[in-house]
């Protein structure tokens, strides 16, 4: 009996732990960003691999989404003669939820899954270390820059994904079901808001950013340096990340869209 | 990869982000239409504003001409006071009235406004009482069922089905 | 490569010929186990010295504390005269400007080409413009042979070359103290002899000092000034040249210096009785 209490005991001093661990690691990070902004090529570098790498993922993946929300909308809306709100729904299903959802963990699983092994990798070569021994901060070099690319890649793939998938959802709509064109349009445009659904779907990318990005350089730097450690880091990272992105989406969500 | 070939990729890729910002708040959302511009306010008082929500618009002859402010509740009349931001370029007569209407059969409720014939025009900061409150569901109900009534009671009573159109609802 | 002899024997070293000091340190990772058990060591400035010993002794761990990686749980470790603080970043950076560190496999940065990871401290730590640069890249690389290989990239190289590219980055600011982790660690006979070549000829032209942490008797004998012996219990076994190490009467020396299987280093890892574990009767 006391054997199971201890246990849970230690279990929760465990988690409180990591989490002072999580914190202070992200308190680190954000501390290394000022030097790390002062040599901007290195966040440029990142921006590069993590952004632009993931371009053609998420735009794939957006006009697919867009495709089969005109298709499922369409039946939906069609029973109840609402068809022409088809551009409307679907603006709002990408800019409001699935564009920083769906950016958010196809960035972590892609973009992620990479920052991860790289710094895994590196922390494993001692590549970290030779850094720190030639009074080079791995942080400001390494991790910051990569932190602060993951911040602003994230919101640009997720305006990108909510567009392609507008389009496609256009493509399909007005040339393949034939809802008008014009109507598809003036609904959309009539119902949909700059501030409340644009902008609180780019505050939440943004926030996605946070945690993608965090969780990635986090599992990366604390995996074991082994190949396994590596492996499970890069799983750890997909699974922690989509699960924080999904919670934190109903937080905003609740927050953001409440009606008032 | 050359340095400066990353950071022309880099450049493209932000760029694509910006026009993508652009093209979902011109093409995809109102802000083409009515953005803020110069506005100036009237106060205008109903007895019951019905589901009629902030930022929906003000219309004239089905023309966008304004907003809604804010909607907030008179504590001494208890009515709805609702400061509507009109364009500066818009002008209407002291004797117009405001109703609040439905846009289509299950559309959202805009206020409307109906010009009167007056030399004199509203100033901002005006505040405006003639007005109609939105039509409320229950009482087009009830008052339908007591035309029915009265119908079924004097032969010579005519029909007061409300004419406005759609219904209000919360 | 004719063979380099130990220059003139390390005799007692006094305050100011002393470059690295390590007195009566105490150290563990955690609490559970104490990796150095009150050692106390003296590297003479611009010797070169090896630190032997089997795996997991400690030496690694001593090139750490030397760094200030990690604080000593007890004791202090002394550079230059000046104590260690791993807290105080400016004295670290001041430190760390001028050690080099060799890594055991390079820990060479994958993403950069051998012309840029020698460049790496040169660009983080100076000012100087981009042609001042590749010429002193050029010429740390032509220290070590490795000067046709600056636009490869890491993938492209042997682990000798490796090694050497590493070297050449540990020394691309001129540092006066160079530490050596395991730099004979899975070279070829070749690439070993260049590697203990280099590390003589560059300590004796730049007048730095050199540690050096191994388990390659042999090739350190070939040319370290002095030696210290440690033990899987943390702690200093002996120390002396390597004329007074390999005529030790100490077993534990002699097993360690003519690699013999069993000895005070018992072979069999402790086990119940041979046959209790296959049903034998004794």
């Amino acid at each position: 009996m006391t054997a199971m209490i201890s246990a849970v005991g230690r279990r929760t001093l465990e988690v409180l732990r990591i989490l002072g661990h999580h914190a202070t690691f992200f308190v680190e990070i954000l501390r290394a960003c000022p030097a790390a902004l002062r040599r901007p090529y290195l966040v440029i570098a990142q921006i590069h691999a993590i952004g632009n790498r993931s371009l053609v993922i998420i735009l794939a993946s957006g006009l697919s989404v867009g495709f089969v929300l005109a298709l499922q909308m369409y039946y939906a809306l069609v029973t109840y003669g609402a068809s022409e709100s088809l551009g409307l729904i679907v603006n709002l299903s990408l800019t409001r939820e699935l564009g920083p959802v769906v950016t958010a963990l196809l960035f972590a699983g892609r973009a992620g899954t990479s920052l991860t092994a790289e710094i895994g990798l590196m922390k494993a070569g001692e590549q970290l270390a030779a850094m720190d021994m030639m009074a080079v901060d791995p942080r400001s070099r390494v991790l910051a820059p990569r932190f602060l690319a993951g911040i602003v890649s994230m919101p640009i793939l997720a305006i990108l994904f909510s567009s392609i998938g507008i389009l496609g959802a256009y493509v399909v709509a007005v040339l393949l079901i034939g809802v008008d064109a014009g109507n598809f349009w003036s609904i959309m445009q009539s119902g949909v808001d700059v501030r409340r659904d644009i902008g609180n779907g780019i505050v939440k990318s943004i926030v996605f950013g946070f945690i993608c990005t965090f969780i990635a350089l986090y599992q990366g730097y604390e995996a074991d340096a082994t190949p396994e450690g590596v492996a499970h880091g890069t799983t750890r990272t997909v699974v922690i990340a989509s699960l924080g992105v999904l919670m934190m989406d109903f937080v905003l969500t609740a927050l953001m869209f409440s009606t008032p | 990869m050359g340095k400066k070939s990353v950071e022309m990729l880099v450049g493209i890729f932000v760029l694509l982000g910006m026009a993508g910002l652009v093209f979902l708040a011109l093409k995809a959302a109102n802000l083409g239409s009515f953005s803020g511009g110069d506005t100036y306010t009237l106060k205008a008082y109903f007895d019951n504003i019905g589901a009629l929500k902030v930022r929906a618009p003000v219309r004239s002859a089905g023309v966008t001409v304004g907003r809604v402010a804010s909607i907030k509740l008179d504590p001494k009349l208890y009515q709805g006071v609702v400061e509507l931001a009109i364009q500066r370029d818009v002008q209407f007569p002291t004797d117009s009235s405001l109703r609040i209407l439905t846009s289509g059969l299950l559309g959202d409720q805009y206020v409307g406004v109906e010009p009167g014939a007056s030399d004199k025009m509203w100033a901002a900061g005006d505040e405006i009482k003639h007005t109609q409150s939105a039509v409320v569901l229950e009482s087009l109900i009830s008052q339908f069922l007591f035309s029915k009534a009265a119908d079924a009671g004097s032969a010579t009573a005519s029909p007061q089905a409300a004419s406005a159109p759609g219904g209000g609802r919360k | 490569m004719a063979e380099l002899h130990a220059t003139a024997a390390a005799t007692d070293l006094s305050p100011d010929d002393t470059m690295v000091e390590i007195d009566h340190v105490v150290f563990g990772y955690n609490a559970r186990r104490t990796i150095l058990n009150d050692v106390s060591l003296s590297f003479g400035r611009g010797k070169v010295t090896a630190i032997l010993g089997g795996s997991g002794c400690g030496k690694t761990t001593l090139l750490r504390l030397i760094g200030g990686v990690y604080p000593p749980n007890a004791g202090s470790v002394r550079v230059d005269g000046q104590v260690v603080d791993c807290r105080d970043n400016e004295q670290l950076f001041a430190l760390r400007r001028r050690l080099g560190m060799l890594f055991q496999f390079g820990a060479l940065f994958t993403d950069l080409s051998v012309f840029d990871n020698v460049a790496f401290p040169v660009r983080e730590h100076t000012d100087l413009d981009e042609a001042m640069i590749r010429d002193i890249v050029l010429m740390k690389l032509n220290a070590v042979g490795l000067r046709g290989a600056a636009p490869l990239r890491i993938s492209d190289l042997s682990g000798g070359m490796a090694r050497r590219v590493a070297l050449a980055r540990a020394i691309a600011l001129d540092p006066e103290l160079l530490l050596y982790d395991e730099p004979f660690a899975g070279l070829d006979p070749i690439s070993m002899s260049i590697a203990a070549n280099l590390i003589r000829t560059l300590n004796d032209t730049t007048g730095a000092t050199s540690i050096l942490v191994s388990h390659d008797v042999d090739e350190c004998f070939s040319i370290c000034d002095y030696a210290y012996l440690m033990s899987s219990q943390g702690k200093v076994v002996a120390h002396g040249t390597a004329r007074q190490l390999t005529d030790s009467e100490d077993p534990e020396v002699r097993q360690f210096i003519r690699g013999e299987p069993d000895g005070p280093v018992r072979f069999h890892y402790p086990a119940r009785p041979l046959a209790e574990d296959f049903g034998v009767s004794a």
